[in-house]
């Protein structure tokens, strides 16, 4: 299977400054061209497992990152961003030019694929048994799921839960944690051997590292989960590690409000919702010491059926 | 035309997308998600039977956009609903135009098609009532500046868009389908008069076949902005085609257009219906519709820019004249709607004074 470690370099760059390269996430697949170069070095890096369609077949996303043009050139320099020639966004400094790329297939799949339930939240595995973390920015989620997934835990997702409503299952996106500010340390500390991208510090959501998903969870993005459990993480400095259980009606109602999607769909997304809110476990989770936060997800029981 | 757009190729065909390629696929889910016409064209494949042949990627893409569709028509007839309620008191019928009378009148043309307004009309006499009954009911107008007030209420051919307070639904209250200003009127009296009622749907009313067709083409030929113009051509097909197999349509057809001064707009929206999406027009109503065709030389410059304005708004669609097409028919459109005089004072305004008058923000 051809990936983007098996490209190489040179022809990594070929095909993002000319046809496009064809990532595969999970159940998407990205056409990304763009000639800067931090884009390519953070794809050879942060990608390195994922796989690569050939060239000329069907890409969800057609996106392109490129500098401005015109004065932006010398002064300031921009980048920016375009899906199939139609700009969503405003240009950001050229530094934050991977974290764009980023955010940007975020927007393309929360904004079309609603075939699916989409949540703001992580999404974990372990034994066949998913937890879907739903959080705020702010909340420690995706350092935790950082710290998770390198610690037995299957990544499906730092940022997009994708419920499928025909049979309640969650799909893999495969793609790298964003990690923010002091986080990025943390996880440097936690995890030995992380592979980071560069951290870009004049962000607006201040300084944001990557890391790369772990090889195994790359190589199972086919696989979907089952829901087991809902987790609303909240880190707090010198907490005492809690788990306090919610009623299903208020998990309910938080999980809607994180969901990118939940009125399009309608009734389906009611029933999608509330057939995972059934079979899971809710939880209220405070942290501050990660090897204790481990141990509470390791400790989760299967909900009763 | 030398070569037609894919999405072209699918709906004037939609057998031939079974021998697509991979890349083909690429470029027809492209085009048809630049006009959001991705729900339109499920609509199609599933009608006749050639949802199998879509390849996995593409089908994936049909269902991502499947319950759109599905919700869009769910809100719209429940808006619907609510008009009708707030205009009970008034005794006026509600008369619905285009997306929201296709969808509630079942028609071809309203399968899968998203709009973001509703469009009604109502007699002129009567358009304080039923913008007092819409207020009452939670509408609000949207434009608070005092010269687009003016600007709607004396020479447009509808009040300001009302939105809705809570649910931020649109209405637009048309009260004849061409500005005051337009050098065509279309007598609005006429059109209410023919309007016809929807079957089990007590208080509601759309265009009768003729006039919905020609106020579709009136939308689409004295336009300015060009953005949406392929899925209004879309509707003259869709429409052109159903209502051409009742008994009788074509017959009356020109000389209704002749009625409502829209004889050009007529020439113009079967002419490059058929010749974009081949849609079916007997040879008799084409030369019919001929009489209202512009002096050759207009024509021919008509063709060059119509045939690139009209294709669909994705870059792949377009050649090196699309753009400076799609601007001449801006001047046109603007033209079209105002005398020059008035749209020179309307567009000094526009670009000097408005953004004077906006409040610091």
């Amino acid at each position: 299977m051809l990936t983007v470690a098996s490209l190489g370099r040179a022809e990594l760059e070929r095909r993002l400054g000319g046809p496009g390269l064809d990532l595969r996430t999970g159940a998407f697949v990205s056409r990304i061209r763009s000639r800067i170069p931090q884009v390519a070095e953070n794809i050879s890096l942060l990608y390195a497992d994922n796989p690569l369609q050939e060239e000329g077949g069907f890409a969800d996303f057609h996106v392109r990152l490129r500098p401005s043009r015109g004065l932006r050139r010398w002064y300031r320099p921009q980048v920016e961003f375009d899906v199939d020639k139609l700009v969503p966004f405003e240009p950001l400094p050229l530094s934050n030019a991977f974290p764009m790329l980023e955010w940007a297939l975020n927007w393309c799949i929360s904004t079309r694929a609603h075939a699916y339930l989409m949540i703001h939240a992580a999404v974990i595995e372990k034994n066949g048994l998913a937890a879907i973390l739903p959080a705020p920015p702010g909340s420690g989620k995706s350092t935790l799921c950082a710290a998770l997934v390198h610690r037995g835990w299957r990544l499906l997702s730092d940022e997009l839960a994708l419920l499928r409503p025909a049979d309640g299952l969650l799909l893999p996106v495969a793609r790298p944690v964003s990690l923010k500010n002091r986080s990025i340390e943390v996880v440097r500390e936690f995890v030995p051997g992380a592979v980071l991208s560069r951290p870009v510090s004049d962000t607006a959501k201040g300084t944001v590292a990557h890391l790369k998903a772990p090889a195994a969870s790359v190589a199972r993005m086919h696989e979907p989960a089952l829901p087991a459990w809902v987790v609303f993480p909240k880190y707090a400095a010198d907490a005492p590690t809690t788990l306090e259980p919610i009623a299903r009606a208020r998990a309910f109602m938080r999980v809607a409000e994180n969901a990118f999607n939940y009125s399009h769909l309608g009734a389906a997304g009611f029933l999608a919702l509330s057939g995972a809110i059934a079979r899971c476990a809710s939880y209220d989770f405070r942290y501050s010491d990660l090897d204790e936060a481990i141990a509470v997800f390791d400790a989760l029981e299967r909900p009763p059926t | 035309m030398s070569r037609l757009p894919l999405l072209l190729l699918a709906l004037r065909d939609p057998g031939r997308v079974g021998a697509f390629t991979a890349a083909d696929w690429d470029l027809l889910m492209r085009q048809s998600a630049s006009m959001n016409l991705t729900p339109s064209l499920l609509a199609l494949l599933e009608e006749r039977g050639l949802l199998d042949r879509v390849p996995a990627p593409a089908r994936a893409q049909f269902e991502w956009a499947r319950p759109l569709a599905l919700r869009h028509g769910q809100a719209a007839r429940f808006e619907v609903a609510a008009i009708r309620t707030a205009l009970r008191p008034t005794g006026l019928p509600l008369v619905l135009l285009k997306g929201a009378a296709y969808t509630m009148a079942g028609l071809r043309a309203g399968r899968g098609r998203l709009y973001s307004d509703l469009d009604i009309l109502v007699p002129k006499a009567r358009l304080d009532d039923a913008e007092a009954a819409l207020m009452l009911h939670g509408w609000a107008a949207t434009h608070h500046d005092a010269y687009d007030q003016r600007y709607y209420r004396e020479w447009m051919h509808e009040l300001p868009p009302l939105q809705h307070v809570r649910r931020q639904s649109n209405i637009d209250v048309h009260h004849a389908i061409l500005p005051e200003t337009a050098p065509v009127r279309p007598d609005p009296a006429r059109l209410l008069a023919a309007a016809r009622p929807v079957a089990g749907e007590p208080g509601l009313a759309v265009l009768a076949p003729h006039d919905m067709v020609l106020h579709s083409a009136t939308h689409l030929f004295f336009e300015s902005e060009f953005d949406k113009a392929f899925r209004d051509l879309l509707d003259l097909h869709f429409l052109l085609s159903e209502f051409g197999a009742e008994a009788g349509f074509w017959e009356g057809l020109v000389p209704r257009a002749h009625e409502l001064q829209l004889g050009r707009t007529l020439f113009y929206a079967l002419r490059y219906a058929r010749r974009l999406l081949d849609t079916a027009v007997p040879q008799a109503v084409l030369d019919a519709a001929a009489v209202h065709a512009p002096p050759a030389p207009l024509l021919w410059l008509m063709d060059r820019l119509f045939e690139r304005a009209l294709l669909p708004p994705h870059a792949s669609c377009a050649d090196a004249f699309s753009g400076g097409a799609r601007f001449l028919l801006y001047l046109r459109g603007n033209w079209l709607r105002m005398p020059p005089l008035l749209l020179a004072r309307h567009l000094f305004h526009k670009a000097f004074l408005s953004p004077r008058d906006k409040p610091a923000t």
